[in-house]
């Protein structure tokens, strides 16, 4: 699967963009020229320039900072989302997927309930008992991954639990958690992984999308959604206030689903789209 | 073979119900989980003690819990949903011209989805490997990828600020759906054109599209008539899938535009701790995405011979 990924060159351009958003996200006290906090009135509204390459915002803060640390709280919801999404849909899927009869029943029902809700609404619902802000977003968008993650792990575990190796190990007197641990979800590694990259991507989306509708991180912290709800009232003046958050926002999320399109494409070749 | 299909309906209508429950009592649970004392939010800050518990008995909040779940969805079910905290009007009055307004732009954007989408999977299916093939297909990258809420801002740029051709929000006719429908349209079509493609690429290499070729059609016949035809099938899924998913995203284009509908009374409730809307809001969205999904689920078992309805 890997040599056949190495050989999509958009799979691999879309990994080093990750990587390059990764690493900035890392050092972004080192990589950032200004305080992402620091007003400046002089400079309110100001065009890109030579010491200010993305422009500053309404309040003179200087956008190119912002963005780079902003990609660090990006990259903070969608890693801990994600995780979160991947640990509870996975324990659950596979249990589902293992034990069969109403253990199933029961999670597939729990799975359907979720999906019942459009992501973003059921990461609305989400803010709007526990309240905004960053722990908010985390828990919303992490909940609103978990069936996904419950479905595909389902019914990979349901395709492996009959082979012959989990008989031979139930058959050497394995207990079940260890069987499913230590032997079923390894082979499950591949379409997991294409999952995880794919939902990031979402998650980047929903997470933005709640900043922008204020009910996700709040002002003054550098999120990209929430630049971009700042700069909607200058459009007209400063349209790069939007922009380039915006810019940001779809160049990490095309990079993840270049990436996990070539995921997909490497690990199952008859299902390329 | 019609009773069998009155059956399948049957069938998944009984099947929606729990679902239909689970919704309300996640909506229900949003009120349990908000901090504070609803009864207080609904009497305000200044009434006495007694109006509240007045209060608190009125909307059954001194009940056991399961009780109170019991009445909401009693409720629910004759179509009330309580009064707005803010306007102190039933809240069915203020949702369902919303609903509507919602309706109507989910509407205008999968029709636009469906045509853009099916022609650019078809343009670039017939011109595979072509120059037209990736410029179709990179811009369905951009399509999935950009964040609605930025290209209904950089429309609004550059159509209603720099040309002046449409306005930039509120519902004065169609014009104002115009850059509203094209926003939520734009990751649908690239969705739907990605699918139209794959499957009819998949078409094109059956033996019947080479005989109807062998025998002199004109390709245009061949793509339209032939393979077009067994290649929606699949369209027609993931369709229906993205009109659930336009009245979610909804929210996020009717902020951007300020068009008045669900999405928007919504997040206005919760900045308001208007909490009965709020909860009328998650219903109504989550509730039209269900029946959405089996309107295509029925849709797709009508138009597909091979399903049977065992």
């Amino acid at each position: 699967m890997w040599l056949r990924l190495s050989r999509n060159r958009m799979a691999i351009v879309g990994l080093v963009i990750i990587a390059l958003f990764i690493c900035t996200a890392l050092l972004a006290p080192y990589l950032a020229p200004y305080n992402p906090l620091k007003q400046n009135l002089l400079l309110i509204s100001g065009g890109p320039s030579a010491k200010h390459w993305l422009g500053c915002d309404q309040v003179g803060r200087d956008i190119f900072s912002r963005i780079i640390y902003g990609t660090a709280v990006t990259f903070k919801i969608a890693l801990t989302s994600v995780l979160m999404g991947l640990f509870l849909g996975t324990a659950i899927g596979a249990l589902g997927g293992y034990y069969g009869g109403k253990v199933d029943a029961g999670v597939v029902f729990l799975a359907d309930i979720l999906l019942a809700f459009p992501g973003l609404l059921l990461a609305i619902a989400i803010v709007a008992a526990v309240g905004t802000g960053l722990g908010a977003v985390i828990i919303a968008t992490g909940f609103s991954t978990i069936p996904q993650f419950i479905r595909v792990t389902r019914s990979v575990v349901m395709g492996e639990k009959e082979h012959n190796y989990v008989l031979a190990a139930q058959a050497i007197g394995e207990n079940h958690r260890s069987i499913i641990v230590r032997y079923i979800l390894p082979n499950c590694i591949a379409p997991i992984v294409v999952l995880l990259t794919l939902r990031v991507a979402a998650i980047i989306l929903i997470a933005s999308g709640l900043s922008f509708l204020g009910l996700g991180v709040q002002p003054p912290t550098p999120e990209w959604g929430a630049m971009l709800a700042e700069g909607r009232g200058y459009l007209q003046k400063a349209p790069h206030i939007a922009m380039f958050p915006g810019l940001a926002i779809m160049i990490v999320v095309l990079a993840f689903n270049l990436l996990g399109d070539g995921l997909r494409d490497a690990l199952d070749p008859r299902m390329k789209i | 073979m019609v009773w069998g299909m009155i059956n399948y309906i049957i069938r998944r209508l009984l099947m929606i119900i729990p679902t239909l429950i689970a919704i309300t009592m996640v909506s229900f649970f949003i009120l349990q989980v908000v901090p504070g004392d609803p009864a207080r939010a609904m009497a305000g800050i200044e009434a006495n003690e007694k109006d509240v518990q007045a209060i608190r008995k009125q909307l059954g909040l001194d009940k056991p819990i399961y009780l109170q779940y019991g009445i909401f969805l009693k409720h629910i079910v004759q179509g009330d949903f309580g009064q707005s905290i803010r306007s102190r009007d039933d809240v069915i009055k203020q949702i369902w011209p919303r609903f509507l307004n919602t309706l109507r732009l989910a509407v205008a954007s999968i029709s636009l989805s469906i045509v853009i989408g099916i022609i650019a999977g078809v343009i670039a299916a017939t011109r595979k490997n072509s120059g037209i093939d990736y410029l179709t297909m990179g811009l369905v990258l951009v399509g999935i990828s950009a964040p609605t809420f930025w290209m209904g801002l950089l429309l609004i740029l550059v159509f209603s600020v720099f040309a002046g051709w449409f306005p930039a929000g509120g519902t004065g006719g169609f014009l104002s759906l115009v850059l509203p429908a094209i926003t939520l349209a734009a990751p649908s079509a690239a969705v739907t054109a990605r699918m139209t493609r794959s499957s009819m690429l998949e078409v094109l290499q059956m033996d019947y599209i080479k005989t109807a070729r062998a025998k002199g059609q004109k390709e245009m016949k061949v793509v339209f008539k032939h393979a077009l035809k067994n290649a929606l099938m699949p369209t027609i899924t993931i369709v229906g899938m993205q009109f659930g998913y336009l009245m979610g995203g909804a929210v996020l284009v009717e902020t951007v535009f300020t068009w008045p509908g669900v999405g928007w009374v919504l997040v206005d409730a919760i900045f308001a701790k208007d909490y009965p809307v709020v909860q009328a809001g998650v219903i109504f969205i989550a509730a039209s995405f269900v029946f959405v999904n089996l309107a295509v689920d029925i849709l797709y078992s009508y138009v597909n011979p091979r399903i049977t309805y065992d």
